[in-house]
């Protein structure tokens, strides 16, 4: 039964549309994931001499144990936001004999050997392997060792029964924030004393017992939640919330437009992708603070560009670059309809613009770091307008996915293809080299009024522009309309 | 209306439709009948201008449909759920339709209140999603949308699939009250010969993307078309 299963993930990873096309993102997340097993690999490794290195006299097993309450707090808020909860397509299922305690089973077993179990091992594995060899206690390690296993293990199942709960966040957040403030103001040694916890650990490695009661706890409990959900009245119960339908009244003074903006801000507003992409806005706002703080980026005036490109553009390259794909679920529909592609496109120009110069506006308080800052956020402003916006658009019409947009956000690569890749470049890295350039040659303020100058231009041809990226997307009308009716 | 000449479609080297010459004139109720993989909902495509056809032309009043846009003016269309817009509910739907068709909201208004015994108190009001609403509302929001706007061509692809009796009943009066003045073109397809046979005065037959029979409705018709399909 088992090979059943696994035989259908396969499939189901293999012959997914999506995997013919995404092979690029594919490549690239398997980097980034050789990235981080080769770091995780390499502090393993080394990084019981480095510590023995920089603290001499102290025992780096007791430093490492010191650490581990952030290290797990760290994760599971990672884990909170980023990992996906087990899925498989266990409707079909439903009605074949099968037990549905195996299908059950089979998810959760599935869920143990996600990215975020495998990764941290390689750093725990090689780490405890320099131990043994430095001559310490063979038992106390492996106690050490499995400890690690069952406790990432645990967080991974504990992570399914918080997640979507915000107070748990807030309780770890809260644990991580008050660990550092009790450490930092010497009151207390929170870190230290769980630390010396897994001191004891490996010295009585027998305890290693507690843990195995522990994962199988919250194994039991994840159990019995998901037992009661396999059945379609569950699968489906959570959906129907009754919709809280908000006046979008004040749109109408947008004329023609008004009917596609307030479609596109209910459509932000009431599916999971966009939803949980709204937090990014809060990121890509505080952007700043990383650099501005940073002594190091003091005398690197183009990270203002970067900066002031990114922080009133999030919006812009969030949303825009999966324009026309967020209308993809229903794009013949729209295709049928009574009105000119101008109106469609005009409407997102409109959003994006809007969103610029309101993400602007809130990112005033950069003042704080100085006049020339908000000066070159505001040229970044006008080149958001008049050229990125505008580039967008263009990049659109090469999109080739369809988007559900009843998926989260996070790592969630769906309708991404290399175009969106590609246009990251002209759209932070143009205005980056060409105000850098005129910086080294001319002077700061002459590069700044430069970038404002080439967005003026951008919004002075905003009409030829359209018409040409109109042109486009007729061009393209068939191959979208093919694209975007296939399942990604 | 609507002239459809020598079209064919190819995927590769396969032909899923290949249709000679038909002729809708204005005010007909025309019926497209066919088994699966007969090529309807690509011929319903191709009117729309969603697919290319591989050879051939559609005009609909004198408008080439693949080569102007003007023909979305007077045509209205359901083809299936991918027209809906999953995350509106009912009336937000009807009323950005209404915003492109030309109608006010009070006309919104005014026009779904006609449909109220055909929603049965299950779309309108309702404070839901239609994206969660069951296959057969959908389909019932989907079609009002389709008649909005005064359309003088409706395109109805399945419209009795997943409809319950009462709701296949009244649509079906919808639809003659449509073609009664003979202003209105109405093209629909079905697998469920009554019905098609009920509500439409001329019916094609189209096998493998062929079209095999074209006759107008008699006494008889019915019996003729069980025929056919009973090899």
């Amino acid at each position: 039964m088992i090979m059943h299963f696994l035989k259908l993930e396969w499939k189901q990873f293999f012959r997914s549309s999506h995997w013919q096309k995404g092979i690029a993102i594919k490549i690239l997340m398997a980097f980034f994931a050789l990235y981080f097993i080769v770091v995780f690999l390499g502090i393993g490794v080394g990084g019981y001499f480095i510590l023995k290195k920089q603290f001499p006299e102290q025992d780096p097993l007791v430093l490492v144990n010191s650490f581990l309450l952030y290290v797990f707090l760290g994760d599971l808020i990672f884990r909170y936001f980023m990992q996906k909860l087990p899925v498989m397509n266990i409707k079909p299922m439903l009605t074949l004999p099968i037990k549905k305690s195996k299908i059950v089973h089979f998810i959760l077993v599935k869920s143990s050997f996600s990215f975020f179990n495998i990764m941290s091992l390689f750093f725990y594995i090689p780490f405890a392997i320099v131990l043994i060899k430095q001559g310490y206690d063979f038992e106390g390690v492996f106690g050490w060792l499995f400890t690690m296993i069952l406790l990432v293990q645990s967080s991974n199942f504990l992570n399914f029964l918080i997640n979507k709960n915000a107070v748990a966040l807030g309780i770890l957040v809260a644990l991580i924030v008050g660990g550092y403030a009790v450490q930092y103001f010497q009151l207390f040694n929170l870190p230290g004393f769980v630390g010396t916890g897994f001191d004891f650990i490996y010295q009585n490695p027998t305890t290693v017992l507690t843990f195995v009661v522990i994962l199988a706890g919250l194994y039991a409990v994840n159990y019995k939640q998901l037992r009661n959900e396999v059945y379609l009245d569950a699968l489906v119960s959570e959906k129907t919330k009754e919709v809280i339908a908000s006046d979008l009244s004040f749109t109408d003074r947008l004329g023609d437009l008004a009917p596609f903006i307030k479609n596109d801000l209910r459509l932000m507003w009431r599916n999971k992708r966009t939803k949980s992409s709204i937090w990014m806005l809060a990121l890509g706002l505080g952007y700043g603070l990383i650099f501005y703080t940073n002594p190091v980026y003091e005398d690197i005036e183009v990270m203002c560009v970067l900066v002031g490109v990114f922080s009133t553009g999030t919006f812009l390259i969030n949303f825009g670059q999966f324009i026309p794909a967020w209308d993809s679920s229903y794009y013949n529909m729209l295709m049928s309809q009574n009105f000119k592609y101008e109106r469609y496109l005009k409407s997102k120009f409109t959003i994006m613009t809007i969103s610029v110069v309101l993400l602007f506006v809130l990112g005033i308080p950069y003042l704080y770091f100085g006049w020339d800052i908000l000066a070159v956020h505001f040229a970044a402003m006008i080149y958001n307008v008049g050229v990125n916006s505008h580039v967008i658009l263009f990049g659109g019409t090469f999109n080739r996915k369809k988007i559900n947009l009843e998926e989260k956000a996070a790592f969630n690569f769906q309708g991404t293809g290399a175009v969106q890749w590609l246009i990251g470049f002209p759209l932070m890295i143009l205005p980056m080299a060409i105000f850098g350039l005129i910086n080294w040659l001319v002077s700061f303020e002459i590069a700044t009024i430069t970038l404002g100058v080439l967005g003026f231009i951008g919004i002075a041809l905003h009409k030829k522009l359209m018409a040409a990226i109109i042109k486009k997307y007729i061009a393209n009308k068939y191959i979208m309309i093919n694209a975007f009716g296939k399942e990604a | 209306m609507i002239t459809i000449d020598t079209i064919s479609k190819k995927y590769g080297k396969e032909v899923v439709l290949n249709v000679e010459k038909i002729e809708i004139p204005k005010g007909q109720s025309f019926g497209l009948v066919g088994n699966n993989g007969a090529g309807k909902t690509t011929l319903f495509n191709i009117l729309l201008d969603l697919i290319r056809p591989t050879t051939g032309l559609i005009t609909s009043n004198n408008i080439v449909v693949s080569e102007s846009e003007d023909w979305k003016n007077f045509t209205g269309s359901f083809i299936d759920e991918s027209f809906l817009i999953g995350y509106l509910t009912g009336e937000e739907y009807f009323e950005f339709i209404g915003d492109l068709r030309g109608m006010n909201k009070a006309d919104v208004t005014a026009f779904i209140a006609q449909f109220s015994d055909f929603f049965n108190d299950e779309i309108v009001g309702k404070k839901k999603y239609l994206r969660d609403l069951s296959k057969g509302n959908q389909k019932k929001a989907g079609i009002v949308a389709a008649l909005m706007g005064n359309p003088e061509v409706v395109i109805l692809d399945e419209p009795f699939a997943n409809l319950d009796p009462t709701t296949q009943i009244r649509l079906k009066q919808i639809i003659k009250n449509l073609t009664e003045n003979k202003e209105v073109t109405v093209l629909v397809s079905s697998h469920d010969l009554t019905h098609v046979t009920e509500v439409c005065e001329r019916i094609v037959v189209l096998d493998k993307g062929a079209v095999v029979k074209d006759i107008q409705r008699s006494e008889e018709t019915l019996k003729e078309l069980e025929s056919y399909f009973a090899l």
